[in-house]
């Protein structure tokens, strides 16, 4: 902030100390929101999806809103200085974009009571923090399914961040999924402990496709590990976060995406209007958070329409990836015959299901 | 060859990839910092040759002209650290931080239009016949150019830095500038061209990153690499051999334990994952302390100011 900022910011304040009954922003004060990302924005994955959502607000509002991020923000202490810096930047509305700055976010919220926090993946909440999250873990039994019948060696390999419930939750659904089509199926995980580091990510990739994988599923935000695909020939792979449709059709043949620009304009706009409230949202295929990217020509027609039909399946509710019989890892029940997984219990999972051979990290 | 799951082979020609840009980085600042100059701003000019030569290959097609490119744009960067820091005896650590962070800013600026494209390949040499002989050719005659460059610069460095009067100058001005002034070098002017080696070898390390061993361009894609090749030269105690040892080392357990997570291994994901840091940094430890000769590693004059009329 420098000095004239400053001084604006002290004089707006005393006015509207001094008028006392005035709303918190008068009408023509813009809306100030803002934003940390866990990566930059250009990573074409992770990070990218959530300042397409930014953009989206300033789209819908116009000047009634202003929006600014910092990126590149690394988990951690530093997530607290950025996010008190947006704080005191007069920012009203703060959305935490990764899950390791769920700490920083209580920190920093129960410093500023008036300001709104908004943290995607996580579980902690407070009066002045939402929580939101996609069912990321549906897009995953699709690539599961499409995986699993298109491997000619019978090996998915998994690029895995964190061993988080998030994760977790995707290992697994792409794993029963693709059991469900081909019992033959083994899972190969490989955890980078990174959200973000192409070098890495492309280590990772080479690593797995060393060991055989011929699909390529990955938890990280870079395309580092689709260029390494490309350059194998015969290994699938799917984009993550983002379409990243400059792979396709070979070695991306389809895509998660996440789209958080309707939560984000609602969000907003709830901001505007005085109703925003603190509350858990997960949206999946049916809100339209979880997006399924076309499915390329390399795939098979009728592999195309089995997975275009999951999605359906999925969406309306008829299906969910994890319904029982359903053991863990260590062979103990998770889910009786026919039961779905709760929400609580997803959010809980930090486990393997039974048929995965790999270790989980302890 | 295939020893419990893991092709030795293959992780032996896939690890001397992996390690390049870190030992072209950490081989340019070994010469950066024997001159006395300590420039922490490594990062910063890695990232720039990875634009610049992701760039510089993309317009004119050829990988070669990326490379030269990615070496010129780490030189430049390091020029302007040697200007601030030499001429205008600004604060070293300071300022290379800050070539860092305008590293990382100016290539994310520069980068904007060139994500999603894809470089032109890196060829690999063709040895013939040679690279048919069994696990040998795999491992030695398998690479493209950089790879043998970079081993090349390393021996060059290590014969110029022991053997040559003007590696003795270099070693004498990071020793002691006065003692050098006085004897009449251009402490400055070595100090200049030791920081633009080190900065072209970083560029070049960088310029690898984006074009063979990604390859693509992605804002911030060196992801701490720069501060890797910057330990390793300490841990090395500034011994060219030392700096070859501990890129390899690095990179070798980093590929191997993503291999033996591929491999599904049971051992603890999060000892795997620290393993690359704690034995390069233990096997270089253990290395200074055998050969001890009594004497200080660090040059000493390393980040000091100098100017001539102190």
């Amino acid at each position: 902030m420098n000095r004239r900022s400053f001084l604006k910011t002290t004089a707006a304040t005393a006015v509207v100390a001094g008028a006392g009954s005035l709303p918190a922003f008068a009408a023509d004060e813009p809306l100030k929101i803002g934003f940390i990302y866990v990566g930059p924005v250009g990573d074409m994955g992770w990070s990218y999806q959530h300042d397409q959502g930014r953009k989206a607000i300033e789209e819908a509002y116009g000047d009634k809103v202003q929006t600014s991020f910092i990126e590149n923000v690394p988990e951690g202490p530093d997530a607290e200085r950025a996010l008190t810096q947006l704080a005191l930047e007069g920012n009203k509305l703060i959305f935490a974009t990764s899950f390791g700055f769920m700490d920083a976010v209580m920190n920093v919220a129960k410093k500023f009571p008036d300001v709104k926090f908004e943290h995607a993946t996580g579980y902690k909440r407070a009066d002045n923090v939402a929580t939101y999250d996609a069912k990321f873990f549906q897009g995953r039994a699709i690539q599961g399914t499409i995986g699993g019948r298109m491997t000619k060696t019978n090996k998915i390999g998994y690029i895995a961040s964190f061993p988080i419930p998030e994760v977790y939750q995707g290992i697994n659904a792409a794993f029963l999924a693709a059991k469900k089509v081909n019992p033959d199926i083994e899972m190969k995980v490989v955890w980078a402990y990174t959200w973000f580091d192409p070098a890495k990510e492309a280590d990772a990739a080479a690593a797995l496709i060393a060991d055989g994988v011929d699909v390529l599923l990955q938890h990280t935000d870079s395309t580092a590990p689709q260029a390494k695909a490309q350059e194998a020939g015969n290994v699938i792979t799917f984009g993550q976060a983002s379409d990243m449709s400059s792979f396709a059709p070979m070695p991306r043949v389809s895509s998660t995406i996440d789209n958080w620009a309707p939560y984000y304009v609602k969000r907003a706009g709830a901001m505007m209007d005085g109703s925003w409230a603190s509350e858990a949202t997960w949206g999946g295929i049916d809100t339209g958070m979880v997006e399924i990217g076309e499915i390329s020509d390399a795939v098979p027609a009728e592999v195309k329409a089995e997975a275009l039909q999951l999605k359906d399946d999925i969406g309306s509710g008829k299906v969910h990836p994890f319904t029982g019989p359903l053991n863990k890892q260590d062979g103990s029940a998770f889910l009786a015959d026919g039961e779905m997984a709760t929400d609580e219990q997803l959010h809980s999972m930090t486990f393997y299901v039974e048929g995965i051979t790999a270790e989980a990290p302890k | 060859m295939i020893v419990g799951g893991i092709d030795i082979v293959s992780l032996t020609a896939t690890l001397m990839g992996a390690s390049t840009p870190v030992l072209l980085a950490a081989t340019g600042e070994l010469v950066a910092e024997k001159s006395g100059v300590l420039n922490l701003g490594v990062e910063g000019m890695m990232i720039m040759g990875a634009v610049a030569g992701f760039a510089a290959a993309v317009a004119t097609g050829n990988p070669v002209m990326g490379f030269a490119m990615g070496a010129v744009a780490g030189a430049l960067m390091a020029t302007l650290f040697a200007f601030l820091t030499q001429k205008l005896l600004s604060n070293q650590v300071a300022t290379g931080l800050a070539l860092t962070l305008f590293g990382l800013g100016l290539s994310a600026l520069i980068g904007k239009g060139y994500e999603g494209v894809r470089p032109p390949p890196t060829a690999k040499l063709d040895f013939g016949p040679l690279s048919d002989i069994p696990v040998l050719g795999r491992i030695l005659f398998s690479h493209d150019w950089v790879v043998y460059l970079s081993l090349l610069l390393v021996a060059v460095v290590w014969y110029v830095l022991r053997s040559t009067r003007a590696g003795l100058i270099l070693r004498a001005v990071g020793e002691s500038h006065d003692a050098a002034h006085a004897l009449g070098y251009r402490v400055v002017t070595v100090r200049f061209a030791a920081l633009a080696f080190g900065g072209a070898l970083a560029g070049l390390g960088g310029a690898y990153l984006s074009l063979v061993r990604v390859p693509q361009w992605t804002e911030g894609m060196t992801a701490g690499a720069g501060w890797i090749a910057l330990a390793i030269v300490v841990f090395a105690s500034w011994r060219p051999w030392r700096v070859l040892l501990g890129a390899y080392l690095f990179g070798g357990i980093t590929a191997l334990q993503l291999q033996l997570q591929a491999a599904g291994y049971a051992i603890p994901v999060h000892i795997l994952s620290m393993a690359p840091y704690l034995i390069t940094i233990i096997v270089l430890v253990i290395l200074s302390a055998i050969h001890r000769h009594g004497v200080q590693a660090a040059p000493a004059s390393l980040g000091k100011s100098f100017h001539a009329s102190s």
